[in-house]
């Protein structure tokens, strides 16, 4: 009711109510656009109670550009259903118009939250596809960089599934050891994400001189700030009624909807490819995969925090184990010919290199040319190689016909997989514990919609 | 060429008649009719029946683009001689037995599982081991028994599914390529560590193919990527709607025919041109 208050000219904005739902028919019924404080006007005219609602895709809460549609009972969920597909970009089609070695700066921003395990499947799958031998040296860094990967990726659940919950401590916390980490990748590779570092045949570049006590200094910082989050979150009350018992999804549930990682290691399943099938030399690695069974949100959170301890376990014998050597295959055919260095002007070839290509000869100069512009060829032949990634099973499924380009890129993302189990954890439950569900799940939309 | 069922979801890519897919439509009835003739010969060869678990034939089935043409001059004003050969593309060479590793023993349970199933030992065209994976060529319409076989049978246990997709093995430069069209099932069997490789290849023609969403519930997404990116129809899908691109989406943007850029975007009540067909401000 806007009445005119008694000066007749201006009226006061705190008496005047709210315009009522705008409302449209549709086939579907009628369809309310609500916003903010009218949630009353829809609540009290005659409706039944179930309401069908539309959770995103811009909401905060669902990690990124997710869409999900709920049918209500009140506030029990009787259907979800999550929509994707908002974060599109193409990448496994452009890569089938680039290099193999032009992929890796396209899968590495699919998962932006675990770029180098994207560059990893990738690599490791044009390795197979070459039957190359990456060189030693090049193998442990790359379990080193996926590892603080891990950890970085790990810490971006715990604070986005606190923000999510309300523990913006959490959230704070979490975001400020995550920008430890993110330092420390930028120190090794120049780029905080989207590194493209991995490349196939080894890695881009070697790492600066000064790597082992950047990562040794890492390890301190972190060692005594993680403990935190047991005193902040998993103890506290409030945080484990928010997730015990919320978003139950059983072993059988798991496998037949293809859930992997956490979610799955949660239900009681150590199945960890980093122990079933050992790619990159982590055989020779001492840790532990941790595993629940209560299957539910708390445990997925406890898990992520129990791995994010193994990885600086794994990063410590990184740290004795790696040695001087080449980070490049020997093969002249397949390894980028460039000694890249950091100048004055940025990142380039070393005048020396540059001086050796132009004054050795007419047919290395040719090479060269050619490798990077036209690339390497790929014998023909497919080759489909999974990695643990932070949030699963990473798959990269390539497919070459002898060319220098790619047939077909698939990644199979755990993000995409993983997020179909969302009505399984969520149905039946309340409102609230969607978000939590989701919030454990831990998809990555850049992952899942690639 | 094969029998895939004549269903309302055929209506979903009648626009494939209008499609530019290469040159493989064009080509398709003579190919498809060679096809069949190899299948019958290499798939149902009486070694097959005899040796008891022999799979597949002695030719690719699942042949790319074949050798065309001779030397010589055509069209272009190339005099080196080169000009009109075309060599064949890759097709992967059928693997001769033993397989090596645990792939014998597990190729003998299969062909034992799916005797029992009353699954025909046809059913798989080609066996292929190619870099320490193991590929098995499926006749499109066993594919769904075959995955529920492979779930169950407590020998072989392939419980897990980690992904499906398609591969479009269309020739860049247009030439005829049999049957381009891919459907690719990557198993995993926690039990026995084990993974395979599950492979359908179809027309563009008719694009259809049984759904394996009630052996594997995880597929459900990826068919409905599948059919998405390339057009391929699940039949017996829950609900085969498009995933990642638009509902009101034209064409299937991963198969080789569908150019990359130079689309128009659409928005509700919007379009952008393609970034080289807007205004220019110079």
């Amino acid at each position: 009711m806007s009445t005119p208050t008694d000066s007749g000219s201006t009226t006061d904005p705190y008496t005047v109510s709210p315009p009522p739902a705008n409302e449209r028919e549709t086939t579907e019924g009628t369809v309310y656009t609500v916003t903010g404080g009218d949630w009353d006007t829809l609540i009290d005219s005659d409706h039944d109670d179930r309401i069908v609602i539309n959770m995103g895709p811009q909401h905060p809460s669902t990690h990124g550009v997710l869409r999900l549609v709920l049918e209500l009972e009140g506030e029990t969920v009787t259907q979800g259903r999550p929509v994707i597909g908002y974060l599109h970009t193409g990448i496994e089609k452009n890569c089938e118009y680039r290099t193999w070695t032009q992929g890796v700066t396209f899968v590495t921003r699919a998962d932006y939250l675990s770029p180098l395990f994207n560059e990893s499947a990738f690599c490791l799958a044009t390795e197979k596809l070459l039957e190359t031998e990456v060189p030693r040296r090049a193998q442990l860094i790359r379990v080193l960089l996926m590892e603080l990967n891990r950890v970085g990726s790990h810490l971006v659940a715990l604070a986005t599934g606190g923000m999510e919950l309300g523990a913006l401590t959490g959230m704070t916390s979490g975001f400020r050891e995550r920008e430890e980490v993110l330092h420390l990748l930028e120190h090794l590779t120049g780029l905080r994400m989207n590194h493209a570092f991995i490349r196939p045949g080894g890695l881009a570049q070697d790492l600066p001189a000064d790597w082992a006590e950047k990562v040794t200094d890492f390890l301190k910082v972190m060692n005594t700030r993680l403990p935190d989050y047991d005193k902040l979150l998993t103890g506290q009350p409030i945080w484990r009624q928010r997730m015990e018992g919320v978003g139950y999804l059983p072993v059988d549930g798991c496998l037949a909807l293809g859930a992997t990682g956490p979610i799955l290691r949660a239900a009681g399943l150590a199945w960890d490819q980093r122990k079933t099938e050992p790619y990159s030399c982590y055989e020779e690695f001492d840790f532990e995969v941790p595993t629940a069974t209560e299957a539910d949100c708390y445990a997925r959170y406890r898990l992520r925090v129990a791995e994010i301890h193994e990885s600086l376990k794994i990063v410590e014998q990184c740290v004795r184990k790696i040695e001087p050597g080449p980070v490049m295959v020997a093969d002249p055919k397949i390894a980028w010919p460039a000694q890249l260095s950091v100048g004055s002007d940025g990142m380039g070839n070393t005048l020396e290199h540059v001086r050796k290509i132009m004054g050795q000869s007419m047919e290395s100069l040719i090479h060269h040319f050619k490798l990077v512009t036209e690339g390497f060829h790929v014998p023909p032949g497919q080759a489909y190689v999974p990695v643990e990634s932070p949030r699963g099973e990473l798959g990269a499924h390539l497919v070459s016909d002898g060319g220098t380009r790619p047939v077909r890129v698939h990644m199979r993302d755990p993000s995409f997989v993983n997020l179909q189990t969302m009505p399984a954890m969520s149905e039946g439950g309340m409102v609230a514990d969607v978000i939590a569900a989701v919030a454990s799940i831990d998809p990555v939309m850049g992952g899942c919609d690639r | 060429m094969t029998t895939g069922p004549d269903d309302p979801g055929r209506t979903g890519t009648s626009k494939d008649s209008s499609e530019r897919t290469g040159a493989a439509q064009s080509s398709s009835e003579e190919s498809g009719a060679a096809l069949d003739e190899q299948r019958a010969a290499g798939g149902e060869s009486p070694e097959t029946g005899a040796r008891p678990a022999s799979m597949g034939g002695e030719v690719p089935v699942a042949a790319t683009r074949t050798r065309s043409g001779m030397f010589g001059v055509r069209g272009t004003g190339d005099t080196s001689g080169f000009g009109g050969l075309r060599l064949p593309g890759y097709s992967p060479a059928p693997a001769e037995r033993p397989y090596g590793g645990w792939f014998d023993e597990m190729a003998d349970e299969l062909a034992a599982a799916m005797d029992q199933n009353g699954i025909d030992r046809s059913a798989i065209e080609q066996v292929t081991v190619d870099r320490g994976e193991i590929t098995f060529y499926v006749a499109r319409e066993r594919v769904a028994e075959i995955a529920r076989t492979l779930r169950d049978d407590p020998g072989l246990r392939f419980e897990f599914c980690s992904s499906v997709s398609g591969v479009d093995y269309s020739a860049p430069d247009g030439a005829p390529v049999d049957t381009p069209l891919h459907v690719v099932y990557h198993l995993l069997s926690m039990t026995y560590r084990r993974r395979i490789r599950l492979e359908v290849s179809l027309d563009f023609d008719d694009p259809h193919v049984p759904s394996v969403v009630e052996t594997y519930p995880t597929a459900d997404w990826h068919e409905r990527e599948t059919w998405d990116m390339f057009g391929v129809v699940f039949d017996g899908h829950p609900a085969l709607t498009r995933i990642l691109m638009p509902d009101d989406w034209d064409g299937h943007p991963q198969r080789k025919s569908y150019p990359l850029g130079g689309i128009p975007v659409e928005y509700k009540g919007a379009e952008i041109p393609p970034p080289d067909e807007r205004r220019a401000y110079s």
